[in-house]
């Protein structure tokens, strides 16, 4: 299994969706999603509060399989392998897939067992003391704490904790990273720093990230995906993407109406 | 300016006259004349206790049998052991049962028809009076074996804790928050993996002061142990013999006719109270330490 989802790393588009449905019970979140997301970009969900940002992006990764009434129509490919077929372990699509949350969540834990938590699950041989090192510096963290890493996660401040889940993500060695605002319980300093690593991982890895941050989104990003939530007859504030481009065309040049209101900060 | 009506808004000073810091004053005095009335009982028990059990305490109670009727001296060390021993058995009863439960309930079968039947059945037994407990205790285990023994109380105690434990330790998991979940399930971990290794952890310090408090509760039950555990005058041989217990001795001797029974059942008193007092302040200290 895991190495069939391995071996799938191949093509040049990481993931591509035809006509995604979501439910949560019989409300209809978010419509018609089709996009293709390239390999090694940044690509950027931005969009009004409500609109299904961070429903697209869990579904990527599955972890909306926690929530029950969660469910959805329509195909979802990662590489060629549909994501959503009976067969698939959600537990491997995780494991390929990493997730940083908006509230930096690091484990009650050493920062070096943070980081281990992942390769450890996985069965990791190899040199741990190395991996935590390698991954800790990935997420420019290491200078921070390399004389405490015994010490607790959560004693961190928050900049240092995300880039602490930062590197816990990557510890296991994904193909791609997604990121829920990861940095809007961040201060502007500890923004850069992270905007600043995002340019760094993309070398190595897919970057998704849901950003209410229009500069961040128009600095950091490749791709911008603008959402939109629209009210149908019933009353249901269903999400659906309005426009979905490179990031100058989405900021300088857009094609929709709603998009150039939204990106100049005119909106509503 | 301000219109007429809102004229003495403007005035910001307090007035203790007016009837709004009146009516707060009162309710003060009165919540604070209600929690001094509240503690009288409390204190006096204690002091009671401390005073009667004081005065005749010597070392050798912890070490030497109950005195025959009639003689003075002696003490109570079989029961002490009595009591640890039942409640030691009522622990490995209770405990891993009751944490499993509590696994299943907050972390597999939450929001389910089956955790909700399980939570209100484990209400229903926390409210059957202890007695009743004993009384089923002896039916089961007393009547099967033919004896009284630290089994059978231990047992009755088991069940007692039962819904204590199961309460405290799903509470503790519940309140484990959801971000180290899906944190842990986000790194690839399976459900079992994150109760395992993550939520588990986080939760044991509260786990563990719920089953200390349950087990200071047990350690002084006396109706479930009465017609279970029964008493003995020896030192414990075996786990199915009849078995003295400190609530028992207490139960027993404070109930009898010769001064140096009642003097015994004052300082066995003591002791229990400070059992108690000692699992409490230990727990808090397991918490605090975390
Ligand atoms: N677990 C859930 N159960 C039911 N409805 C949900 C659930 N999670 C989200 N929704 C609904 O789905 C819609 C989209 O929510 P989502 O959180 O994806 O929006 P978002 O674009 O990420 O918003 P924000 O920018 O505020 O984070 C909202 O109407 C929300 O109420
Ligand atoms: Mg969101």
């Amino acid at each position: 299994m895991a190495s069939e989802l391995q071996s799938a790393r191949k093509t040049e588009t990481v993931f591509r969706t035809e006509n995604l449905n979501i439910y949560y019970g019989d409300f209809l979140a978010v419509r018609d999603i089709s996009i293709e997301i390239p390999k090694n970009k940044i690509t950027a969900f931005i969009g009004p509060s409500g609109c299904g940002k961070s429903t697209v992006l869990r579904c990527f990764n599955r972890l909306n399989d926690l929530i029950k009434s969660f469910h959805l129509d329509g195909k979802l490919f990662y590489h060629d392998q549909d994501l959503y077929a009976p067969e698939i372990d959600p537990v491997e699509v995780r494991r390929q897939i990493g997730m940083v949350f908006q509230k930096p969540n690091p484990f009650p834990k050493s920062i070096y067992d943070n980081v281990a938590f992942g390769p450890r699950l996985l069965g990791y041989k190899g040199d741990m003391d190395e991996l935590v090192e390698r991954s800790l510096k990935q997420a420019a963290l290491w200078d921070d704490i390399k004389d405490k890493l015994k010490a607790m996660g959560t004693d961190l401040s928050g900049g240092q904790q995300q880039r602490l889940c930062i590197a816990r993500a990557i510890a296991v060695q994904p193909d791609v990273i997604l990121m829920d605002e990861p940095c809007s319980a961040l201060d502007p300093i500890s923004t850069l720093k992270v905007e600043d690593l995002l340019q760094e991982l993309k070398e190595k890895y897919t970057i998704l990230i849901v950003t209410h941050n229009m500069q961040q989104a128009s600095r950091a990003s490749d791709r911008t995906a603008f959402f939109n939530v629209e009210a149908n007859a019933k009353g249901q504030r269903t999400g659906y993407i309005v426009e979905y481009d490179r990031t100058e065309v989405i900021f300088q040049s857009p094609k929709e109406q709603a998009t150039q209101a939204y990106v100049s900060g005119r909106f509503g | 300016m301000a219109s007429p009506e809102f004229a003495t808004a403007l005035n910001m000073k307090r007035s203790s006259m007016s009837p709004r810091t009146l009516f707060s004053s009162v309710m003060t005095v009165i919540t604070f004349v209600c929690a001094a009335l509240a503690l009288i009982p409390l204190v006096a028990v204690l002091s009671y206790v401390l005073i009667n059990g004081a005065s005749s305490f010597r070392l050798s109670v912890f070490t030497q049998l109950p005195p025959a009727p009639g003689l003075t001296g002696g003490g109570f060390g079989n029961a002490l052991v009595g009591t640890f021993l039942t409640v030691g058995i009522a622990s490995l009863l209770s405990i891993p049962f009751g944490v499993l439960a509590a696994i299943f309930l907050a972390e597999f079968y939450r929001d389910t028809k089956l955790a909700e039947t399980i939570n209100f059945l484990t209400n229903v037994l926390s409210g059957v009076p202890s007695i009743v407990i004993g009384a089923f205790a002896y039916a089961f285990v007393v009547l099967a074996t033919g004896t009284f023994s630290a089994v059978a109380g231990g047992f009755a105690l088991a069940v007692l804790m039962l819904p204590t434990i199961v309460r405290t330790a799903t509470e503790s998991l519940e309140s484990v928050p959801r971000d180290f979940r899906q944190a842990a399930i986000g790194l690839g971990a399976t459900r079992f993996q994150t109760t395992v290794q993550i939520v588990l952890p986080a939760a044991i310090p509260a786990i563990i002061t719920g089953v200390m408090l349950a087990l200071a509760r047990a350690a002084g039950e006396t109706a479930p142990i009465l017609f279970t555990a029964s008493t003995s005058r020896y030192w414990v041989r075996s786990v199915w013999e009849p078995t003295a217990t400190m609530a028992r001795l207490v139960f027993d001797f404070a109930t009898a006719p010769y001064k140096s029974q009642q003097e015994l059942a004052w300082v066995g008193s003591l002791v229990l109270v400070a059992l108690v007092l000692v699992t409490s302040i230990l727990s808090r200290w397991i918490v605090r330490k975390r």
